[in-house]
């Protein structure tokens, strides 16, 4: 490696920071979707070097499932309040009540599917013209083919056979009134890399990302917190154990994992040998092989 | 993996069922990229084709429109990585009519891999990719010579495809052409060498990917800055900050450097480069920095910063290499289009198509100027503005164009500038 060779991380620390000036520069009015988890603290984090010495010059859009760890809400909370960005809050609860959406029942009841319908209808009120996510393509079959800038229709639905070229560094953000675009600029991260940066940059993470004591139970394989809002069947006992989660989103449908990772670094060595990938732990994404990619049509991400 | 392995693009392409799916899952599987859920989940899906074991292709496969057509429509992207590099593959499909996708694809590839059949030898899709590869200036090419399971493990049927292949690859302009024999179904020469092939004295595919120099892949002479975004945080703290914000497209910049700013012309020096974590001395390409001037010019974007003695070319008129992308409108003499340059957009004009590009042959075809979806041709435009270039096979940053229906707003055209 030569002197003037950027190292992987390096190489795509730059290449997020320039998909982000390029969104502010050629959107009137961008949003980043914050879920608080790690990637979305990631775009947080390259969204401030992006514009060092100004404050990143767009809000953070939460969408609250009202099923949200406290860790997470409280996470954000400070989140915000280091960056000075502003944040705005879109509450699945409040679409319930006014009967935008209709809550799901039973024991794999889960507000996942609600958040959709939030999501459009926030970004629709906010007017915003560019929303930018923390997906990365590493994550999801259906997300192999996504682009940095993702067009949107008026109705925010994805086509998959109707989606830009992207060539070199050169991204078409032109669109038609009512239009929209996701962009998506740690596209090419995988989840390696992003913990191997977050550790490298001693970025602040939720204390639920490491290995703490929490009563859970098991469905389909997969381990569940106990909270008030899932449902256990009778055969699905309770126990204590030491457990992390992988990815953080809404309580009833994250897996936890059986993991004694304290550090950023246990963490790497945990995801560097592991053998399922880290949305394998989402119920959601198990409901059919193409579910991802079924959500993503209506305009899930 | 370490934390500071280099980065490697890669594209593959080759015709429908040379083995192009396979031979990603084979990496990815033998590379141990794969996981569990992942390969149970290819298990199943296997098992539901009414086949056996696990198809090794059906772990690249990415839309369920594909999956049920069983080809590949799209560029994919794909990861992995060993101690030495991460590797990102752009997974082109072979089809005919999707040349679009192998272009994008080999935008931003260090290497090319082009699948031949051994059975087959060289296709008209073989000399397609290549010369897309090369017109791409994708630094290096590989083929990969492949089934040769298929062939009794043959070498003279491999030296005779090498052959052939070698003799057209010279007439490309391509800097570094090697040839690999393997089998992907078996896993022949992909990540372990092969017992089949003692005669073959070459590296395996993975050893070449981790170990080919692509240290000078980036322009490192021409120094050029295209300014993206201006910072002025307007706080008391920063009040007089004005920062231009960009990626470095060429060269190195250093602090205390003699700058041009274009286009106005206007000479000054570089005061800083800043960086949340603090100031460069130097940077580089593929650098993000925010470069400060010693006097305030009011630079805006779209504007270059470039050294006195070494400036692009600064015109209205460009000759173009295009591929048309557009399927329901060709490309017409006299049509205007936007068209965007680094951080530049202008409009321009279609002043001439001289003439299309047969990429079977490399013939120039002057009779037949429709430019329909796929097809390659030399044009000449006239933009609105002055853009910054540079020859393509200088710099494939600053020497590239997109070319946007002002209509629909689609990409349809990608431009290499001569
Ligand atoms: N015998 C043999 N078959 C192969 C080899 N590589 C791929 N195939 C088979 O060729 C067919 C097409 O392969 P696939 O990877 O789907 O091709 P693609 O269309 O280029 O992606 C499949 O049936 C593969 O099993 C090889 O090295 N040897």
């Amino acid at each position: 490696m030569n002197q003037y060779h950027l190292d992987h991380l390096r190489e795509l620390e730059s290449e997020s920071i320039f998909i982000l000036r390029e969104v502010a520069a050629q959107f009137e009015n961008p949003v980043l979707m914050f879920s608080g988890g790690k990637d979305s603290i990631l775009m947080v984090h390259l969204a401030q070097k992006a514009f060092f010495p100004a404050k990143i010059p767009f809000p953070l859009l939460h969408i609250d499932t009202g099923h949200n760890f406290p860790e997470t809400i409280r996470f954000r909370d400070e989140l915000v309040e280091r960056t000075g960005a502003r944040l705005i809050v879109g509450h699945v609860d409040d679409a319930i009540a006014s009967g935008l959406v209709t809550e799901e029942k039973g024991f794999n009841a889960s507000r996942n599917g609600l958040q959709t319908a939030v999501l459009l209808d926030s970004l629709e009120k906010g007017k915003f013209d560019a929303a930018l996510g923390g997906a990365r393509r590493d994550e999801e079959k259906a997300r192999a083919k996504e682009r940095f800038f993702s067009h949107r229709d008026e109705f925010g639905q994805w086509d998959p056979k109707n989606q830009r070229p992207e060539l070199w560094n050169l991204f078409n953000g032109k669109k038609n009134m009512g239009e929209h675009f996701r962009v998506f600029p740690i596209s090419n991260w995988t989840e390696l890399d992003v913990w191997q940066y977050l550790a490298v940059e001693n970025v602040p993470l939720p204390s639920l990302y490491f290995a703490h004591e929490r009563e859970v139970f098991e469905r389909d394989g997969t381990l569940l917190a106990v909270t008030p809002i899932i449902q256990r069947r009778e055969n699905e006992v309770p126990k204590k154990m030491m457990v992390r989660c992988r990815t953080i989103g809404d309580m009833t449908c994250t897996g936890v994992w059986a993991s004694k990772a304290q550090t950023t670094e246990d963490i790497i060595s945990e995801v560097a040998t592991t053998r399922m990938t880290e949305r394998g732990g989402r119920t959601d994404d198990k409901r059919s092989e193409t579910s991802m990619e079924d959500r993503k049509k209506t305009g899930y991400f | 993996m370490s934390n500071n392995s280099e980065l490697l693009r890669f594209t593959t392409a080759g015709s429908v069922d040379d083995g192009k799916s396979t031979l990603i899952g084979r990496l990815l599987y033998d590379s141990k990229s794969i996981f569990q859920d992942q390969l149970e989940a290819v298990e199943s899906a296997t098992l539901r084709r009414g086949e056996e074991g696990v198809n090794l292709a059906l772990l690249t496969d990415g839309l369920k429109s594909e999956r049920e057509q069983g080809i590949t429509i799209d560029v994919a992207y794909r990861y992995f990585s060993t101690p030495k590099r991460k590797f990102i593959i752009a997974d082109t499909p072979g089809h005919i009519q999707y040349t679009r996708n192998m272009v994008t694809g080999a935008s931003t590839a260090n290497v090319a891999l082009v699948l031949v059949d051994a059975r087959n030898g060289i296709v008209e899709q073989t000399r397609r990719h290549a010369i897309i590869a090369s017109l791409l200036q994708i630094p290096h090419l590989v083929f990969c010579i492949n089934k040769m399971d298929l062939v009794d493990f043959d070498q003279v049927r491999y030296e005779e495809i090498k052959e052939e292949l070698e003799g057209f690859a010279a007439k490309l302009n391509i800097k570094d052409v090697a040839f690999i024999p393997m089998s992907a179904l078996n896993g022949d020469n992909v990540v372990e060498r092969s017992l089949a092939m003692q005669w073959y004295g070459g590296s395996t595919l993975l050893y070449y990917l981790e170990n080919v120099h692509i240290g000078s892949d980036y322009n490192l002479i021409d120094a050029r800055f295209p300014v993206q975004h201006v910072i002025r945080p307007n706080t008391d703290e920063y009040h007089d900050y004005r920062g231009y914000a960009g990626r470095i497209a060429g060269g190195i910049f250093r602090k205390g450097d003699e700058v041009t700013l274009l286009p106005s012309g206007f000479k000054s020096k570089i005061a800083k480069i800043d960086t949340i974590d603090g100031e460069l001395e130097e940077a580089f390409p593929p650098q993000s920095i925010t470069i400060l001037l010693e006097n305030d010019l009011d630079l805006s974007r779209g504007d270059m910063i470039v050294r006195e003695n070494n400036q692009p070319r600064v015109t209205q008129d460009l000759e173009l290499m295009v591929c048309w992308f557009d399927a329901e409108k060709s490309l017409k003499a006299g049509g205007k289009y936007a068209i965007r340059h680094t951080t530049q957009e202008a409009r321009c004009v279609i002043k001439e198509i001289r003439y299309k590009l047969d990429i079977n042959s490399l013939h120039r075809n002057q009779e037949d100027l429709e430019i329909n979806a796929n097809d390659i041709a030399r044009i000449f435009v006239r933009t609105t503005k002055p853009l910054f270039v540079d020859g393509y096979a200088k710099n494939r940053i600053t020497g590239s164009v997109i070319i946007i229906d002002e209509g629909t707003n689609n990409t349809v055209g990608a431009g290499m500038v001569r």
